[in-house]
């Protein structure tokens, strides 16, 4: 088994030819279950593999994993939604608009992006006027802050674009609550106020809520994904795809898209994103799009280490997908992250107190 | 092929290479490590089970056991467990390895066997139908369990009953029986026949070891059973013996907190206990010794059948 070469695009090429799982072995079928495990994706080639009438082609055991996986997504979008009903309740009082973000905006907008997705917290954005008000109410209600530490609690009031993550103190579930989309230290910062303008308004039951607009909703999570860790990287890029694949029905979205990745100065992470969705879920992403965000975007980093880095770190967690350079890659990736979020002196100071007084 | 067949370094280089694949309850598990404690560890506690031909059985899991940094492999020797990308402990100190393994393997079947009730409770078989122990820690249900399985019972699980929800039957997760503290020395006197494993001491549960599951249990691992009885026992030394039954309301309630997947399961899984509470004779039983409750449970289960 350790002799197998890495298959790093086993997942991804099944979401994207389910019917290729037709000539799988039992050992393709393991690699790909623990690989979408790994991934947080397996609900999700689930759905995939039924709706190609591949499923019965599993063998049982690999079957009994994919729909168990199914089962329990659908239990979390049930949870997610009685959480969202609570924080209604909560937050109605105050005349603020509540915004939801990535994972419940998606279920709250049943949009297929929701299917299967499993998350551990629930992200919601509010006016950084409201917070104080917002953060009372949710106390009021049973949410309170994780981080008990002095350090933490400045690292997030001060420095972050969320307050310091809730906790329910009965439900164990995880609310963070943002101010703005990026961290106001990584030095761009769009006005949330625009985000808010530009939001809409959900209908029918979740009526109480917004969500960002189709553009800013891609925009925030391209940036979530290509600032952060990647610990969560094929799925999110999945989410992105889903995505992308339902707002360009309508042809204005594109060009929409570019102007406003433009004026918020961030068509690099917009343009990485639709770049890796084309490579990994061959995304319908027009030529034209991609160089035209090429030409407002520039980077540091060489584009072949870039192209390197996005390869090694945007597989699924999981040994049979790894070589021997994917550790260093993600170690990397975790150094760029901290810089793209904090200027030098205070990713200073952030790091030696992480080291030495944690 | 059994895991006593194979040499000791035959086990080690397999341990190191392809891996072991073990049946562990309704799943079949890959077993990798470069720890020498591992491999005396497997040959003390599963030398009755069955090794695995990855080639013909579906493997669920890969678990591996090793240093979690290569500084950590000299330096104040650590391990740590790792399942398909997962890790679900901090890593401990090198001695535990054994202990992590079983630890880890619990965590394997309680946070994935979702097509079943699962249960935080011992469970025997006698004459085809099941007696449940359901018990918070330190009440002495593993050590019931193994002096159980010393007067005839076959062992199903000390730690783990899962309730298939398609049936309500019973699967076996024929495991080493997990004993703390004082019960390790109490288990150790049952018969010349007991097999503990060496003992790790200031473990996060104190001073631990594992029993060797007997081997006609071990062999009977995929015959499922039927609840006939649950027992809620609590030993507390000195204490006299206290027998009551519990009715299925009850029983259902506090079922209701040894079941691990309950939130997962939620509407199911609660249809899942109501049928299991109905499904059996429930009883409290206090008391201070084996002699004590032993006849009680044996004349509990006369009564019933």
């Amino acid at each position: 088994m350790t002799a197998l070469r890495a298959q790093p695009m086993l997942l991804t090429t099944t979401l994207c030819h389910p019917e290729r799982a037709r000539r799988f072995d039992k050992g393709d079928w393991e690699r790909l279950v623990w690989q979408s495990r790994a991934a947080e994706l397996m609900a999700q080639l689930q759905r995939v593999l039924a709706d190609a009438d591949i499923l019965q082609k599993a063998p049982l055991a690999a079957r009994r994993h994919l729909d168990l996986a199914s089962t329990i997504a659908e239990r979390h979008a049930f949870a997610v939604r009685s959480e969202l009903r609570g924080l209604q309740r909560a937050l109605q009082a105050l005349d603020v608009p509540v915004l939801l973000l990535k994972g419940a905006a998606y279920t709250a907008l049943s949009h297929r992006a929701a299917a299967g997705r499993i998350f551990n917290d629930i992200d919601i954005l509010v006016p950084k006027s409201a917070l104080r008000d917002v953060e009372q109410r949710l106390n009021w209600d049973g949410w309170f802050s994780l981080h008990t530490t002095v350090y933490d609690e400045r690292y997030y009031r001060e420095w972050m674009h969320e307050i310091p993550p809730l906790e329910h103190k009965n439900r164990g579930t995880v609310l963070d609550v943002h101010h703005t989309i990026l961290p106001p230290t990584s030095g761009i910062r769009p006005d949330p106020g625009d985000l808010f303008a530009a939001s809409i308004r959900l209908g029918g039951e979740w009526a109480f809520f917004h969500v960002l607009a189709p553009t800013d909703m891609v925009i925030h999570s391209a940036c979530h994904l290509f600032f952060g860790e990647f610990h969560k990287g094929l799925r999110d890029l999945y989410d992105l795809h889903q995505l992308l694949s339902d707002f360009s029905v309508d042809t204005a979205f594109w060009t929409a898209l570019v102007k406003r990745a433009r004026s918020l100065d961030l068509a690099l992470p917009v343009l990485d994103a639709l770049t890796q969705c084309v490579r990994l879920y061959e995304t319908g992403v027009p030529a034209a799009v991609t160089a035209n965000l090429a030409l407002s975007s520039s980077s540091p980093w060489p584009g072949w280490m870039r192209a390197w880095l996005f390869e090694q770190v945007l597989r699924p967690p999981h040994a049979s997908a790894h070589d021997r350079s994917t550790r260093l890659a993600h170690w990397l990736i975790f150094v760029r992250s901290h810089w793209l979020r904090m200027p030098l002196p205070l990713l200073a100071y952030h790091l030696s107190h992480k080291l030495f007084v944690e | 092929m059994r895991i006593a067949q194979l040499a000791p370094a035959a086990l080690a280089e397999r341990l190191e290479g392809e891996g072991v694949l073990l049946p562990c309850g309704t799943f079949s598990v890959c077993i990798r490590s470069d720890i020498p404690a591992l491999t005396s560890g497997l040959i003390q506690l599963y030398a009755d089970f069955p090794v695995l031909d990855p080639h013909e059985v579906y493997v669920d899991f890969e678990v591996d056991v090793s240093a979690p940094t290569l500084m950590r492999r000299f330096l104040r020797p650590q391990v740590v467990l790792r399942c398909d990308g997962r890790v679900p402990f901090k890593p401990l100190p090198l001695g535990q390895a054994m202990p992590m393994l079983e630890w880890g393997l619990n965590w394997v079947i309680s946070s994935h066997a979702h097509d079943h009730l699962v249960l935080h409770a011992a469970v025997v078989e006698r004459g085809g139908r099941a007696l449940v122990l359901a018990a918070d820690p330190g009440s002495g249900k593993s050590t019931l369990c193994a002096a159980l399985i010393h007067s005839g019972w076959r062992l199903l699980s000390d730690e783990l009953t899962l309730v298939a929800l398609s049936d309500g039957l019973i699967e076996p997760i024929v495991r080493p029986i997990s004993l703390k503290n004082a019960s390790i020395d109490v288990v150790r006197t049952l018969g010349p026949d007991v097999v503990i494993s060496q003992v790790c001491h200031d473990t996060a549960k104190g001073s631990v070891a594992h029993m060797r599951p007997p081997a006609a249990s071990v062999d009977a691992m995929n015959q499922r059973v039927m609840p006939a009885m649950l027992v809620f026992p609590k030993f507390a030394t000195g204490s006299a013996l206290r027998s009551e039954a519990v009715g299925p309301a009850h029983a259902l309630i506090e079922l209701t907190r040894h079941a691990f997947n309950a939130s997962v399961l939620a509407a199911v899984g609660f249809d899942a206990l109501c049928g299991f509470s109905e499904a059996v004779q429930s009883y409290r039983i206090e008391y201070g010794s084996f002699e004590q409750v032993l006849p009680e449970i044996d004349r509990l289960w006369q009564a019933q059948t």
